[in-house]
């Protein structure tokens, strides 16, 4: 029988009563009055010791007996047809175990240089390298376009050139536009008769994702039974893609991620590299270890699009946003969207919005979500364009945006504690009043994202009859830390320390776990775990209740596990009562938990954030020096600070490397990539690392029992945006495109 | 060097040319700079004698690593982290870019904190390696670098954090009351695209309060 809870929820100590309904078999949600003993505590990670000591087991270090290795030879060429492939002489080497063209029939189109052409398999690594010189392809070259200006014209080289569609031939693809929001006509009506009005076109680059461990898998086929330990963010994605790649049943592929170097969107899919590996396996009837390079990693696995916005926005003189008007277009390679509108639709308390969004195909690696698509690009034109109107206005860009996001009162919580932290009043007023060469600026920019969680997700928990507890689930952790909240969770319910509790992940034989992906895992997975462990609990209690001829009611399990009748000296500890276990349940108690839908629609579908920047650039250098930057953020209800903490660290970080040095450089001569390593692939390092101070909301809202949201994505939203805005602050110049380097900052400058 | 290479007469042996051309031309740059004192401490070591022929096959080496003299038998174009990760079956040291930019590969030889990398296995011989799995005293017992890592989280995915705690270590074999800028330059050599740095900060003044 489902039951009815009353609950506080609210943002931080501002609480309020409400009623949730509660399916029988599920706890009270943790609200705004639970204080708990590990969950939302400084919890350090139960696998800390195996990273440290280098025991940690990844993709890259695994080796299966009787393992080959595999290698895939790619186009040198950014458009191709691949008429013939000469495999005979590389046959005959002896070790050589497989070789298999990328495509079943030739001849084949490539579309971008990388794109894979042959796969080969060999008993070691350099006897790969050897037998890749004597594969002989031959290649009909095309014409090819790598410059999203260029290939968005009429009459550019087709990157589908071999397609029978004209239209699929087309490189800019039809836009999409909104239908809910204002017509072309209406909105240049509303932004012409606002009192102000700005409008600037803002550019950013490709990202490449640059993960530690690059991207690769080890495939084993065996009698169409196929297991795949893979570095990956999304072990049961990997497992369906297979399985239907291969038309083989579900049950009979097994993904195994016991631990991950990285993926931050780009190891999502199981992508040809996979594909491949099986097929090697396959042929050779031995496992076969398929791990990129970092050049194939920049080049074949993913990146953030690049982007062109011409942004318009319109406000009264009372400092009314009127109107929003975005066209952007950006390309994604040979494949994936390039949009940006999301900061634009969400944020603001703005009705009339006009966003027309295309995409360009160029011959370049496909892209692939990288983390929070589209936000960091369409957030760098919003907040500055934002900024801009401010000034028009004449009023304090933070007090603008107070003005225009009324609806959000976490936001306006943010605003609070960022302003009051980071010391906004006591700026200069003025931008550009430095009088020396190098010049410091604040500023500061808004984000959003969006609360996702997958239903589904599924766990087990065992109790044995020594006491030890064991959780089970088959997702993977990819860096967040996910198995310390696991724990965290389960030593909560049971009174116990989260490093009692052996959690058990990365293995599709086990229940199914959320994708790493839209900042989802926390929000999906920890409700299913107090599930588990709020149902073994009750058990748990019972028994101990029979036990000591008590009433299930009156007896509470303690810290320490510590099993206590109310007001009484009865007792009995955590080994006397799962001892039990072995008369009752032949040794081990098993219970499930799942996720099922939040208890009740709370209206709170996003996630915001707010972060401040403070900058010194040097005039003569044009270099930018991050100083500080203070972030407030909301996930829900903190599930573990000390690891959110250091993630919102890295999402800074990577949003400052993405605002001043990284840069996937194409030649648009030969199509190729200039900089596909790690030293001329500039991305911030110790060196580059600003002060950075992080301040969490509290956000109960009861939605789920443990109430958690996502953080991965949203902290890297606003970086760029808020650095710019301080180096308008600091030189009284904007600058509208990313990377903000040397010569870019110069040049905005009038000094070259 | 700890023991005496055993010497084998069907051992093949090497002079400073023939293993130049062995190796190929990428790594003569290397072989040139180093050249003489590699070809010094194999000659120590036993493997080397004139005018005798080693590679492009298997030779048989030994390594002084984490304390332990080791065996393997290698091709002489091995690097250092093949030879670590392949041949001794020490898997905590990675492989990030393979051309010294990310530092995940970094070990400690002879005291300083390398690029494995870019090392070839053969200029090891003879020196003291130190990789992430010699840092722990036991299973129970870990090092104090590694204890701090962990109370201040300075980890994410965990991909660079074997080479993080390397370079800290290199660090903190020499000062134990390092600056903050000593720490910056420091670790500025590895890279951790999950953006760790400020914990590892913390986590390195930790260490060295605890290893005073």
């Amino acid at each position: 029988m489902p039951r009815d809870e009353k609950l506080y929820v609210g943002i931080n100590k501002d609480l309020k009563e409400i009623t949730v309904t509660i399916p029988d078999a599920d706890p009270k949600p943790w609200d705004g009055k639970d204080d708990l003993k590990h969950v939302g505590k400084r919890v350090t990670r139960i696998d800390g010791t195996y990273k440290t000591t280098g025991r940690a087991k990844y993709t890259y270090d695994i080796k299966v007996p009787g393992m080959i290795y595999g290698k895939i030879i790619r186009s040198p060429y950014p458009a191709a047809m691949v008429k013939k492939i000469d495999m005979a002489q590389a046959k005959k080497l002896p070790g050589v175990r497989a070789i298999i063209p990328a495509k079943d029939e030739l001849p084949f189109p490539v579309r971008f240089a990388g794109q894979d052409v042959v796969a080969i398999a060999a008993d070691t690594e350099h006897l790969l390298e050897e037998a890749a010189k004597l594969i002989k392809i031959e290649y009909e070259q095309k014409s090819f376009t790598v410059d999203l200006e260029e290939a968005k014209n009429e009459g550019s080289p087709p990157v589908y050139f071999d397609s029978d569609d004209e239209d699929r031939k087309k490189n800019l693809r039809s836009p999409n536009i909104s239908p809910e929001d204002a017509t072309p006509d209406e909105i240049d009506e509303i932004l012409s008769s606002s009192d102000h009005k700005v409008e600037a076109t803002y550019r950013t680059q490709v990202q490449t994702h640059c993960p530690m461990e690059t991207h690769g898998v080890i495939a084993k086929w065996d009698e169409g039974k196929i297991t795949i330990w893979a570095s990956t963010q999304g072990t049961f994605t990997v497992r369906n893609q297979v399985a239907d790649h291969f038309d083989v049943p579900k049950s009979d592929v097994r993904v195994i991620t016991k631990y991950m170097g990285g993926g931050f969107g780009s190891k999502l899919k199981a992508d040809t590299y996979t594909m491949l590996a099986v097929k090697l396996s396959r042929e050779s009837g031995k496992p076969v270890r398929l791990m990129l390079s970092r050049k194939e990693d920049h080049l074949t696995t993913g990146n953030r699009p690049d982007s062109v916005q011409m942004i318009s926005i319109g406000a009264t003189n009372e400092g009314i946003i009127t109107g929003i008007k975005l066209k952007s277009y950006g390309t994604g390679g040979v494949a994936g969207g390039a949009g940006t509108s999301g900061p634009a639709q969400n944020i603001y308390d703005v009705e009339k919005k006009y966003i027309e969004e295309a995409n360009v195909y160029t011959n370049a690696g496909p892209s692939a979500p990288f983390r929070a698509p589209g936000h960091p690009q369409g957030t760098f034109a919003l907040e500055q364009t934002i900024d801009d109107l401010a000034l028009k206005i004449g009023m304090d860009p933070l007090e603008f945006r107070i003005k225009n996001t009324m609806s959000d009162e976490v936001r306006q919580a943010e605003y609070k504690i960022g302003a009051e932290k980071f010391g906004w009043a006591k700026r200069n007023r003025k931008a550009g009043a430095d009088k020396g060469v190098i010049k410091s600026g604040v500023g500061m920019a808004n984000s959003i994202w969006y609360y996702i969680y997958a239903t589904g997700s599924h766990v087990s928990l065992r109790i044995n009859d020594d006491g030890s507890v064991h959780l089970r689930n088959g997702v993977q952790d990819i860096g967040g830390g996910i198995v310390t909240p696991m724990a965290a969770i389960v030593a909560e319910e049971l009174g116990l320390e989260p490093k009692n509790v052996k959690v058990t992940i990365g293995d599709t034989e086990f229940g199914l776990g959320p994708t790493s992906g839209g900042s989802q895992t926390t929000a999906g997975l920890t409700p299913a775990v107090r599930n588990a462990a709020w149902s073994a609990k009750q058990r748990l209690l019972n028994m101990a209740a029979e036990l000591m001829e008590v009433e299930k009611n009156n007896v509470r399990l303690q810290s320490g596990g510590v099993f206590q009748v109310v007001d009484s000296e009865k007792k009995m500890t955590w080994k006397e009562v799962t001892a039990e276990i072995g008369e009752r349940y032949g040794g081990q108690l098993t219970v499930t938990g799942d996720r099922n839908e939040d208890y009740y629609e709370s209206g709170r579908w996003k996630i915001s954030g707010v972060q401040f920047a403070e900058v010194a650039v040097d005039t003569e250098t044009g270099k930018i020096g991050v100083k500080r930057i203070l972030a407030v953020h909301d996930c829900g209800r903190p599930m573990n600070r000390l690891t959110i903490e250091n993630q919102v660290n890295g999402g800074i970080i990577q949003g400052v490397s993405y605002a001043l040095y990284e840069n996937r450089i194409l030649d648009r001569n030969t199509g190729i990539m200039v900089n596909p390593n790690l030293e001329s692939y500039k991305i911030a390092g110790a060196q580059e690392v600003p002060m950075i101070e992080t301040h969490l909301i509290d956000l109960n809202l009861g939605q789920s029992s443990t109430g958690a949201a996502g953080i991965g994505e949203p902290a890297t939203i606003p970086t760029a945006a808020a650095i710019a805005n301080a180096v308008y602050h600091a030189l009284g110049v904007r600058i509208r495109e990313l990377p903000m380097t040397p010569a870019v900052v110069l040049n905005a400058l009038g000094k070259i | 060097m700890g023991e005496k290479q055993k010497k084998s007469d069907d051992t093949p042996k090497l002079s400073r040319r023939t293993f130049i051309k062995s190796v190929g031309f990428s790594s003569v740059g290397v072989a040139a700079v180093r050249g003489e004192g590699m070809v010094g401490q194999l000659q120590k070591a036993g493997i080397l004698e004139k005018d005798k022929i080693l590679g492009p096959g298997k030779i048989q080496v030994s390594f002084q690593v984490n304390g332990k003299v080791v065996p393997a038998s290698i091709e002489p174009r091995t690097m250092l982290v093949e030879a670590i990760r392949d041949h001794l079956v020490l898997t905590g040291t990675k492989i990030g870019c393979n051309r010294g930019a990310c530092g995940a590969c970094t070990v400690i030889l002879d005291g300083k904190a390398i690029a494995s990398c870019m090392t070839l296995a053969l200029d090891a011989i003879g020196k003291s390696i130190e990789t992430i799995e010699g840092l722990e005293e036991s299973k129970e017992k870990l090092h104090p670098i590694q204890t701090s890592f962990i109370e201040h989280d300075a980890m994410q995915c965990g991909f660079c954090t074997s080479g993080m705690i390397m370079s800290s270590k290199h660090l903190l074999d020499k000062t134990n009351s390092p600056s903050d800028r000593e720490i910056k330059e420091a670790v500025s050599g590895n890279l951790c695209r999950c953006g760790t740095y400020p914990h590892v900060f913390s986590a390195i003044k930790t260490a060295a309060k605890k290893m005073k």
